[in-house]
């Protein structure tokens, strides 16, 4: 053993000094190791921001172009001699309704009959008389859909025979990505989506400003098309995930406030209850694939409901939404301080008087913002929806929750995989913002609520 | 009338009822000059259930049973000659007569027998739908004026009203359990059904996944063996917890005892809107650019890396539950008691060494808890991989080659396909089960490790 009076000043120093440098140099290291870990926690939050600003810079650097969209702006002439139609039939005084809706569908029948093709190449080659032996390619540059709107108008409104208006009509969907260059322009005629012919019209058409590219409403107006996808659009969708969202707010809302209100207040705490709260805290956990699964076989397979319906849709939503909100639900009765249901018991109130008229009041922001964090979880849901049909095309906005629909998330879906990957590369994209934009609208809300109405305690 | 008229109509009733039982007790209340055991609006809302509830079960219960006795009813009468058509033949009939009685059949096509029986079916609809509204009006206005004489002022009319509440909320907190029974029992009978038609031995062992199509005729025409979806499904798990956990810790761990709070205050919702986005919305932005980024890589350094594969859609699951990590481990990290950091910091620890050396042993058994959580989350994802781990059901451990996983084999064998009875559709539900009992079972035991370290702070 050492002892210290065994050695000199000299060694003493020397020792101390070494000990010294020792330390400093471990504490120098340890320093550095802090300064490491300390880095590497800024990392990877740093890496958490930044998925965040490339996941949205990527979607809206490609989506918000689909907004604008090659518009062909022209002096459309009604011409009678092409619009050769009787008179809009009006309903008689002593007329059933199902005698005029007949007339009505015979006049309907007429006016499907003009053919609206010439009307657009005409009301081109107006303004551009040179063009008068290229009515197949003028013909090519509208999409598909513009000639229904002319005939959709006139039928609003006869007036406009004879008369001449000017509109602005899509472009078909293979020159907007030619114009808009999505397409490598240098790629020989055979791979190609438009003839050369098309093409250079095209060109020239936007070079003398017939053809600009302007914002264009047709993705909030109408419902998906297969045959003229330039017009294609997320009213349908958007009204199928609107009549789920209602279906979800009217069920599983009230549903789970219920069951979240009888558990926390009124279950008495025994192996009944018990088997309740395990089981709503692994529903919650579940995949919501398995609920798509459970509306195939239940809803569709047992009861026969139909296919594709938003009603089955919203069911299902219900389902999987319904620990959400109870789990939320329980947490803000949770919260409200147990003085205050003591007071109301202490001077008479029973408990159901006490839960409804003390503590839920209380308990009622926390309980909205549950509940709206619930829906937009079921507006942004896609996986249950495929395996109830509801990945179908559909080409109408649908009127009655039974009605074929999509649904905002399968719309996305469903355009990602069209095969004029050019153009609906955007077009998802655009989509995806609308729905991002309904979601955070929607969390906005549910956090401006419970800032408004938060009560601390 | 129609059915929401009729629910309309039964809702005026019971305001109409309320009323009449609010103005009769208390008009008894100052006639008599008793006191009222309850206050009048409970004495209205008796009134106003008497007068709704049993219209109302009478409504359910009649449109419950009325399509299965016109069709009983129809079936009976037909003509000797189609009374030995089959099962299946007789659904056939049912519903073309179904569609010729709503209008929706092609006039030109309608036999003459098919309208007289769609004109007796529309007469038969309609006489139930009077006899419904018939049996409501009686039930609501009888229970209305039941209720309405028995007010008195000693009734006990909030105890029972209250009852009534008190049942209506148990009965929403069982549609809970309800809900599980139902995955329980469809997943189970359909996996039954279709173990009918495969051997478990084959599906849950077999390597080789080709189902083939229902149409091309029926019985068992594929392989469908679950081991290369399963593989598949681990693969992009792992990749996932491999992208999530150190960043999803090291965020929880920077935000709790580096970030000051400023940052904090900007960073932690920004992160947290990962967990807000909808997984079809990383689904495209994987196959949009994740994807294509990834085979840029590979071909800058000289390797083939699919543009959808197993690592293009676990390293976009991992981002997606970054937050749901780091919020679970923020709760877990704040839970270990300040008495060992202030311990540990107070011998001269600096706080890296304070956290890796004592928080992070002291709350392993929460952060396991949190790394299962995440991987049943993990296991459980259906969009992302439908859209770009390349549907390619091969059993290969290569996370640089396109792999399929079970959510994905369920939406590609269950999609616009209703044919029930085939091996190809029953299978999802086979697959859907493996995968209940496995998210399950990694959530119980999460979910009991996360509450016994939780007690053991407590």
């Amino acid at each position: 053993m050492n002892t210290p009076t065994t050695t000199t000043p000299l060694d003493e120093g020397a020792r101390r000094q070494q000990l010294l440098d020792k330390v400093q140099k471990s504490l120098r290291r340890r320093h550095a190791a802090e300064r490491r870990f300390r880095v590497l926690g800024l990392l990877a939050v740093v890496a958490g921001l930044s998925f965040v600003a490339i996941l949205f810079a990527s979607i809206l650097s490609r989506g918000l172009p689909a907004f604008w969209q090659s518009t062909i702006t022209v002096d459309v002439f009604f011409d009678p001699e092409l619009i050769q139609v009787s008179a809009k039939p009006l309903q008689g005084r002593n007329e059933t309704p199902a005698a005029f809706r007949e007339r009505e569908l015979a006049w309907q029948g007429e006016l499907a009959m003009v053919n609206w093709n010439r009307i657009l190449e005409d009301s081109v080659i107006a303004q551009r008389p040179e063009l008068a032996q290229q009515r197949r390619e003028v013909r090519a540059l509208f999409t598909s859909a513009e000639k229904f709107r002319l005939r959709d108008r006139v039928f609003a409104d006869p007036g406009l025979i004879g008369r001449t208006v000017t509109l602005d009509l899509l472009a078909d969907a293979n020159v907007d990505v030619w114009l808009r260059g999505n397409i490598d322009r240098s790629l020989p005629d055979s791979q190609q989506q438009l003839k050369p012919e098309v093409r250079a019209l095209a060109d020239r058409l936007k070079a003398e400003g017939m053809i600009a590219i302007k914002f264009s409403t047709a993705l909030f107006t109408n419902p998906d098309s297969r045959s003229s996808p330039a017009s294609s659009g997320l009213a349908g969708a958007f009204v199928g995930s609107l009549f789920m969202m209602l279906i979800v707010i009217f069920l599983a809302v009230p549903i789970a406030v219920a069951s979240a209100i009888y558990l926390e207040e009124f279950a008495p705490s025994n192996r009944v209850t018990d088997v309740i709260e395990v089981n709503i805290n692994n529903l919650a956990a579940v995949p919501s694939i398995v609920f798509g699964l459970l509306g195939a076989a239940i809803f569709i397979n047992w009861f026969k409901m139909p296919l594709s319906a938003p009603l089955v849709g919203g069911l299902v939503l219900s389902l999987m939404t319904l620990p959400t909100v109870i789990i939320a639900t329980r947490a803000s009765l949770k919260a409200v301080p147990p003085s205050i249901r003591q007071a109301a018991l202490g001077i008479g109130a029973s408990k159901v008087q006490t839960v409804f008229h003390h503590v839920l009041p209380l308990a009622l922001p926390g309980i909205l913002t549950g509940a709206i964090i619930g829906v937009a979880q079921a507006l942004g849901e896609t996986a249950p929806l495929l395996l109830i049909g509801m990945s179908a095309f559909v080409a109408n906005v649908p009127a009655t929750p039974l009605d074929q629909s999509t649904a905002l998330p399968v719309q996305i879906y469903l355009w990602q995989g069209n095969e004029l990957r050019n153009f609906f590369e955007a077009r998802t994209s655009a989509a995806i913002i609308v729905l991002l934009g309904l979601m955070i609208s929607l969390n906005a809300f549910a956090i401006w609520l419970r800032k408004k109405f938060e009560v601390r305690w | 009338m129609s059915n929401l008229m009729l629910i309309a109509v039964l809702l005026m009733l019971m305001a109409v009822a309320y009323q009449m039982g609010l103005t009769r007790s208390r008009a008894l209340a100052t006639a008599s000059g008793a006191r009222l055991h309850s206050r009048p609006g409970y004495y209205g809302s008796l009134v106003a259930l008497w007068c709704g509830l049993p219209a109302l079960l009478i409504f359910l219960v009649w449109s419950w049973l009325q399509p299965a006795l016109i069709r009983a009813i129809l079936v009976a009468e037909l003509p000797p000659e189609m009374a030995s058509l089959g099962a299946q033949q007789t659904e056939v009939l049912m519903r073309r007569l179904a569609a010729v009685a709503s209008g929706f059949a092609d006039p030109g096509s309608v036999l003459a027998y098919e309208s007289e029986i769609a004109a007796r079916m529309q007469r038969l609809q309609a006489v139930g739908q009077m006899a419904k509204m018939a049996l409501m009006a009686v039930a609501a206005v009888l229970g209305l004026l039941y209720a309405r004489r028995r007010i008195m002022p000693e009734l006990r009319a909030r105890n029972q009203v209250e009852k009534v509440i008190n049942i209506t909320l148990a009965v929403c907190s069982g549609i809970a359990i309800l809900t599980t029974i139902g995955i329980v029992l469809s997943m189970f009978g359909e996996a039954m059904r279709f173990f009918t038609f495969v051997s478990p031995v084959d599906f849950f062992f077999g390597t080789r996944w080709e189902p083939g199509y229902s149409s091309t005729g029926s019985g068992t025409t594929g392989s469908f063996g679950l081991l290369p979806l399963l593989s598949g499904t681990l693969l992009v798990s792992a990749i996932a917890l491999l992208v999530s956990v150190p960043i999803g810790l090291m965020t929880a761990i920077y935000m709790a005892e580096y970030a000051p709070s400023w940052f904090r205050a900007f960073a932690k919702p920004v992160i947290e809107v990962l967990a807000g986005i909808p997984t079809i919305v990383y689904g495209v932005f994987a196959l949009m650019v994740v994807g294509p980024f990834f085979a840029g890589i590979g071909e800058a350094i000289g390797i083939q890396i699919r543009a959808t594969s197993a690592l293009t859609a676990g390293f976009v699951m991992g981002v997606m539950i970054i937050p749901f990590v780091s919020s679970l481990s923020d709760d877990i990290i704040t839970q270990v008691p300040r008495s060992m950091r202030d311990g540990s910091l107070g011998l001269g620890a600096t706080r890296s060494e304070t956290i890796r050396k004592v928080v992070l042993p002291a709350a392993l058994p929460g952060i396991v808890g949190a790394f299962l959580l995440a991987a049943s989350r993990a296991i459980g994802e259906t969009m992302i991989v439908v859209l770009a781990a390349g549907n390619s059901p091969q059993l290969h451990g290569n996370p640089l080659e396109a792999v399929s996983t079970v959510t994905v084999s369920i939406v590609n064998q269950l999609t616009g396909d209703t044919d029930f009875a085939s091996p190809q559709s029953l299978v999802a539900f086979a697959l859907g089960l493996t995968l209940f009992v496995i998210t399950l079972g990694l959530n119980v035991v999460a979910l009991y490790i996360v509450r016994k370290y939780r007690e053991q702070y407590e």
